[in-house]
């Protein structure tokens, strides 16, 4: 999690909204769904989940360091009603841009239902924030360390099952939003999915973030980064977000043997 | 326009300019042949990304520069967008004075060296030079002169800065530091306004940066016509997207007067053809921002770019042959350019094609693809192209292709970059309410003042004219700094 002062951005964010950041001449720009914000101070927060060397390096800042270059806020805000009953479901660091959504749908009268999945409990964050905006909050890992044992579909098909849902808000990995919007879809419920693809430029000019939706090619950068999820090819997502695995991989390894010498 | 013409001649009778035009005669000037850029070796540049073209010799430029005939009526100067005095700033290289060359030059042009390297000279001054239209032989080479100048000045170490008027002390805000931006500030500043460029990336330059290879025009040369423009005043600040980090309403309420639009290109466009979003198929803005703005190719730096053996591109303007060369030199075996017409309908300048043929690119003309196939990872392995023949001339004027029925034939490819042009940027239009736009979504301007229809509010470049050149975006850029200029004058100031 880190804080970053960025008074501009901090004033203009609304929930759903992310920025681009990189760091150091030499680094890549990557988008990360802004979490949390205190216009008065002037700062954003976002949480970051290390998987390479960028999330690495952006991972070991020190309270005081510099970021190189935010850009934001970025993509259209979250589209937020009073609909009735929202169920929230946020997986791994997917629940950091879920926090503002959940806040503004609560604040918007409805009832908000939320379930946070992780693969274990450590991975589980922002629980009391959440609980916070919350009706009522249930958690479920899959080694079954915190919460209930399981799958995140399972326990929304759970609240599902236990009351009329109107709509239903997924972030996480593309895997997890790909399985809790077939569930969702199954049962009729309007949903939202917030992707986050690779960037380049994040301001529309690259269409590196290009995904389909409802079969048309749509730019998650500035077209979302929220979408009906029923209608997200997220296969596709999965493939193209596959890209530069390899590379990533090799070039982490890399990095962290530099790192050591 | 009078005065202009009167301006003009009341220069060239000059004594300096009447006596260099005595030193030799117009017989002996026209005799002489165009001269020959200096380049790389083809089969050296394309291994490498330093730039093609080598620049003149004092010796070649003199020369060049006594190639022109001094017209009483230069009609090279109506061919530049940004009308510059041609036969000045050759005649004083002719003089061997050049660091006066390059002052005619920057009194209207914020960018000479960037000019003297991307501009399409053959159809603007060069096109409407004597020897073209009366001689027709080969025009004086302007836009290596220009180069030249350029270049001697800033390599002497004492570069000049244009005056600027005293601080009117009048905040304008300029959207976009691409060429368009940049040709606004630079004569914006001179006016004496406190201008402020904003910049949605993290670098100054638009597409000189993320778009134009180093090859053909290197960064270190942007950054140096860049930071003339900051001695002259000017702010820039980056990753700040207006529209989005402040509105146009925000800036106002910081002092800002008045606005001009140089956002820029947008979204690229696809084709919209089965496999496209296969891993693998870039369009040429994400393919050439990987490579130039964030130095894909380069030791050190953390992005990186898929590479490809059998590389096709698709198009035929400036940034296909951008791209193939690009891909080339980042080691493909085979780089193509796909073109639906013929050769002679190309839209990239005739150097680029020349050029890239030199290293090696294939141009398969009269072929269209229609699907993309990919293994079973998602990255795209083979393309499936149709042939195509040339029927009657459409509204641009170029005969349209048409397709061949049958004649679909598979190609193996690991990398494609589609090249087919831009949409404008969507984020300026999306942003301020009741601006009027076209159905292609480009802004509407008066084009005398480039304002909209929101007062205050000018806008030129890619972002009116959905897709041109540097060039172009420039000369809207000084019209635009002139339309300012007159309207805080008539609105702001009375």
């Amino acid at each position: 999690m880190l804080e970053i002062d960025a008074p501009r951005i901090a004033n203009k964010r609304q929930a759903g909204h992310f920025v681009i950041v990189k760091i150091g001449k030499e680094g890549e720009r990557i988008p990360l769904t802004i979490s949390t914000a205190n216009a008065e101070k002037g700062t954003i927060s976002i949480v970051i989940q290390i998987v390479g060397v960028t999330s690495h390096k952006v991972a070991s800042l020190e309270p005081g360091d510099e970021l190189t270059d935010v850009v934001g806020p970025l993509g259209h805000a979250t589209h937020i009603e009073k609909v009735g009953t929202v169920l929230c479901a946020g997986g791994g660091v997917g629940i950091a841009p879920l926090l503002p959504i959940a806040e503004a749908m609560k604040k918007a009268g409805n009832k908000v239902i939320t379930v946070l999945a992780a693969r274990s409990k450590e991975l589980i964050i922002l629980e009391e924030q959440m609980r916070g905006f919350s009706d009522s909050l249930l958690i479920t890992t899959d080694d079954g360390s915190y919460g209930k044992k399981g799958l995140v579909t399972e326990g929304m098909e759970e609240i599902i099952n236990r009351e009329k849902v109107h709509q239903a808000i997924v972030i996480g990995p593309a895997i997890m939003m790909k399985y809790a919007s077939l569930l969702t879809k199954k049962y009729n419920i309007p949903t939202v999915a917030s992707l986050n693809t690779i960037m380049v430029d994040g301001t529309g000019m690259c269409g590196a973030c290009r995904v389909s939706v409802d079969g048309k090619t749509k730019f998650v950068c500035v077209d979302g980064p929220e979408f009906n999820a029923h209608e997200v090819d997220f296969d596709e997502l999965l493939m193209r977000l596959g890209a530069y695995s390899e590379y990533e991989k090799t070039n982490y390894e890399l990095y962290l043997k530099s790192l050591k010498q | 326009m009078n005065d202009i013409a009167t301006h003009l001649k009341n220069e060239r009778e000059q004594e300096w300019r009447a006596n260099l035009r005595k030193q030799i005669s117009n017989k002996e000037r026209t005799s002489k042949t165009r001269v020959q850029m200096p380049e790389q070796k083809p089969e050296i540049r394309n291994q490498n990304s330093l730039e093609v073209n080598l620049g003149l010799t004092e010796g070649q430029a003199i020369s060049e520069a006594q190639r022109c005939i001094d017209c009483p009526n230069p009609t090279c100067i109506t061919g530049c967008p940004v009308n510059i005095n041609i036969p000045k700033f050759i005649k004083k290289i002719e003089g061997k004075d050049f660091p006066g060359a390059a002052h005619v030059l920057k009194e209207t042009n914020a960018l000479p060296a960037v000019c003297g390297r991307v501009c399409p000279q053959e159809v603007q001054c060069e096109l409407n030079c004597f020897y073209t239209q009366k001689l027709k032989k080969p025009a004086v080479a302007i836009g290596h002169l220009e180069r030249f100048v350029a270049d001697f000045e800033r390599n002497s170490g004492s570069i000049s800065v244009p005056e600027t008027e005293k601080s009117k002390e009048i905040k304008v805000a300029v959207i976009g530091s691409g060429p368009g931006g940049l040709a606004a500030a630079g004569d914006l500043a001179r006016f004496g306004y406190a201008v402020t460029v904003f910049e949605a990336l993290h670098e100054i330059g638009g597409v000189l940066k993320y778009g134009i290879p180093e090859f053909r025009l290197p960064n270190e040369i942007v950054d140096a016509e860049i930071n003339i423009l900051k001695k002259m005043g000017v702010q820039f600040v980056t990753n700040f997207v207006v529209g989005k980090t402040a509105s146009i309403d925000d800036l106002k309420k910081e002092g800002f007067k008045a606005f001009f639009v140089a956002s820029g290109a947008g979204l690229p466009r696809f084709m919209n053809i089965p496999g496209e979003n296969f891993v693998g198929v870039f369009s040429s803005n994400e393919y050439l921002t990987r490579v130039n703005l964030m130095g894909a190719s380069k030791e050190g730096y953390d992005t990186p770019v898929l590479k490809g053996k059998n590389v096709a591109v698709i198009g035929g303007g400036n940034t296909a042959m951008d791209s193939v060369r690009t891909a080339k030199r980042l080691g493909a075996e085979r780089a193509m350019i796909i073109y639906r017409r013929s050769i002679q309908e190309m839209p990239a300048r005739i150097e680029e094609i020349k050029h890239a043929k030199e290293e090696g690119i294939e141009f398969m003309n009269l072929n269209n693809p229609v699907e993309y196939f990919a293994d079973k990872h998602g990255r795209v392995n083979r393309m499936r192209l149709q042939k195509m023949d040339l029927g009657e001339p459409d509204s641009s004027g170029r005969r349209r292709p048409v397709p061949i029925e049958g004649s679909e034939y598979d190609v193996d490819v690991d990398l494609v970059v589609v090249s087919v042009g831009v949409s404008p940027n969507p984020l300026i239009p999306h942003a301020v309410k009741g601006l009027d736009v076209t159905g292609w979504g480009t802004i509407k301007v008066d084009p005398e003042t480039m304002q909209s229809n929101i007062s205050g509010l000018f806008a030129g470049g890619d972002i009116v004219r959905g897709g041109a050149t540097v060039i172009l975006a420039m000369g809207d850029g000084r019209k635009a700094a002139a339309g300012i200029h007159k309207y805080i004058q008539e609105k702001v100031n009375k």
